[in-house]
């Protein structure tokens, strides 16, 4: 679908060097690496705006290179949206088919379908400025994907966001992309949005793709200080997710727990380690996961204490040296680990 | 409401700088219509007086015209890339702000003159002596860097990556340059424009060093009338040309200031 081969590029203070990568047809592709890596230089060079220094890309078996951005069929989201501020909602959704001289009617069909999508027809006429920075990059979406590019690229999309707004656009980006199937690139420095979102993951540091793989591989074998810092930071699992009651029973392999979401089927789920409660008798507790298990590693870390807790799956654990000492734990020590189902973070 | 100290300080600085640039408007007005209104009258049913306001207004049109043309791109030039010499260009595009417009005359008709660089050699078919084409040349030379380097201003405010999205969304450069940098510009071109037109207007020495005092623009008329009729004769022309000068400002001014509202 999309092959970079062996590109290098010098701009400003930023480079890349020797990347080659393989994204496939509907793959959802995450690169994370931290600031200053060389990220939104990557994706920049895919839209065209720069030419590279060497190096080749492909979309399509097709040699694009050479092609300038307007040729390309790649979509393009900013962090900070950049919507064109002289224009409304719909003008701006409608600036490429406009362009294209798209006729009316399938120009009308495209966009109430894109708009509709989005949940952006109530606001079809309001300018930028009075739009709320989700509703922004909602509309930054909907204008690139009216256009049905041949991939998507998204860089830093959630990052000026607040944090609810960030966990709910995260959930729509991942639904967006299971219903319109399009390839997506999306570079982050946020290892959660890395992983919830990406069907593999790229690692980027100093403008080298030091490491390419599936979420769990990169987590479990980083290459890079940069995700060996992540490392049980949280904790991931794949799983599968059956509705009952309006709660989600959620299968994570030999684990079974309880979430509240509206997914079904195969699902990733993220609980962060501070969320979980531990003791040594059972809390009686509705809303409550509890899992029994046994202490497999203790980490003293000054003020508090990471624990791996082997419940079936590795459960990672934080709890403050002052109950860590109270509870009298050791590794081998049984206990029960509590999260509540909204702490579950299903997508 | 209390106004606070510095506040009425700042009150009082600006009625002093506002007071010098208005009294001598104030003052013309006044006099021309409190104790010669005959005078103006007569002189606005002028046939020769509407004429050179008539031809000010028109040659300082086309000179904003031509700086628009060849200036507009070479802001956006200036605005988004960087180059060699670029710091030369820029300074020869302040300059004509900073020199005496005598001087400019100078160097007009060392150029455009019958005998110049550029006049001599064109002289068979294009005329810059005695002729409108030479008055449009002075003008451009001292209004063009309002409208350039506003224009400049105006293209920097606008983030290049609005341009890029534009791009990849199937826009050519051109496309791009036109619905995307050139609309967001706009205002700042616009009000470029205005001054550059009030510049222009407002030219005499260069003018009628480079043309002479034919075809007759409005500023020569003034100085002409002042010269050999008297300052009264003068001042009324001058009171049309100030009349047409400050409406045509005033005017553009709210039309901006509605084009930028919407925005």
């Amino acid at each position: 679908m999309l092959s970079i081969r062996d590109l290098s590029k010098k701009w400003a203070d930023f480079s890349l060097t020797n990347i080659d990568l393989d994204v496939k047809e509907r793959e959802y592709f995450t690169v994370l690496g931290p600031t200053g890596a060389g990220k939104t230089l990557m994706l920049e060079l895919i839209a065209g705006f720069h030419r590279p220094d060497k190096g080749e890309i492909w979309i399509n078996d097709k040699n694009i290179t050479d092609f300038p951005p307007e040729q390309r069929k790649v979509g393009f989201v900013y962090q900070d949206y950049l919507l064109f501020p002289h224009l409304n909602v719909e003008e701006n959704v409608k600036f490429g088919l406009r362009l294209k001289k798209v006729p009316k009617l399938e120009t009308d069909k495209k966009i109430q379908r894109t708009m509709n999508l989005l949940g952006l027809t109530h606001l079809s006429k309001r300018l930028p400025r009075t739009l709320s920075g989700g509703e922004q990059q909602k509309v930054a979406l909907a204008r690139a994907l009216v256009l049905d590019p041949d991939v998507l690229l998204l860089d830093e999309p959630l990052s000026a966001l607040d944090v609810p707004t960030q966990e709910r656009l995260r959930g729509e980006l991942k639904d967006l992309h299971e219903k319109s199937g399009i390839t997506t690139i999306h570079v982050t420095h946020d290892h959660v949005e890395a992983i919830l979102l990406g069907d593999r993951i790229g690692v980027l540091s100093d403008g080298k793709l030091i490491q390419v793989g599936e979420p769990d591989e990169i987590f479990r074998k980083p290459k890079s200080e940069f995700i060996a810092k992540f490392v049980g930071v949280e904790n991931i699992f794949s799983g599968k997710s059956e509705l009952k009651k309006g709660l989600a029973r959620i299968d994570i392999g030999n684990v079974l727990i309880e979430a509240v979401t509206q997914k079904e089927g195969k699902v990733k789920v993220c609980i962060r380690p501070e969320d979980i409660l531990l003791s040594k008798r059972p809390i009686k507790s509705s809303g409550r996961n509890m899992l029994k298990g046994k202490i497999t590693e203790i980490s003293d870390r000054g003020t508090i204490v990471r624990l791996k807790i082997d419940v079936g799956r590795e459960l990672v654990v934080i709890i403050t040296k002052r109950s860590f000492l109270d509870m009298k734990l050791r590794i081998g020590s049984g206990v029960y680990a509590a999260f509540k189902a909204s702490s579950v973070h299903v997508i | 409401m209390k106004i606070e100290r510095i506040t009425a300080l700042f009150i009082a600085l600006g009625i002093l700088i506002v007071a010098v640039l208005a009294l001598p408007i104030a003052n013309i007005f006044f006099k021309q219509f409190a104790f010669d209104l005959t005078g103006f009258l007569s002189a606005i049913t002028d046939q020769a007086v509407l004429k050179a306001v008539g031809l000010s207004c028109f040659s300082a049109f086309l000179a904003v015209l031509v700086t628009f043309v060849f200036g507009v791109p070479l802001a956006y030039l200036l605005a988004r890339k960087n180059f060699r010499g670029k710091a030369l260009i820029e300074g020869i595009i302040d300059l004509p702000m900073a020199i005496p417009h005598v001087v400019a005359g100078v160097m007009l008709l060392t150029v455009f003159g019958l005998s110049g660089l550029i006049g001599g050699p064109v002289s068979p078919f294009l005329r810059f002596e005695g002729a409108l084409p030479g008055i449009v040349v002075a003008m451009v030379f001292v209004s063009a860097p309002f409208l350039i380097n506003s224009a400049r201003e105006g293209f920097q405010s606008v983030d290049p990556r609005l341009e890029k999205v534009a791009r990849s969304l199937g826009a050519t450069e051109w496309e791009a340059f036109r619905k995307v940098a050139f609309p967001l510009a706009f205002p700042q071109i616009f009000s470029g424009a205005i001054m550059s037109w009030a510049r222009a207007i407002s030219e005499f020495a260069a003018v009628i060093m480079l043309v002479g005092f034919f075809p007759m623009i409005a500023p020569g008329m003034i100085w002409n009338r002042f010269y050999s009729l008297g300052l009264y004769e003068g001042m009324r022309v001058a009171v049309i040309l100030l009349l047409i000068t400050l409406s045509v400002f005033i005017g553009l001014k709210y039309l901006r200031g509605r084009l930028y509202a919407e925005h």
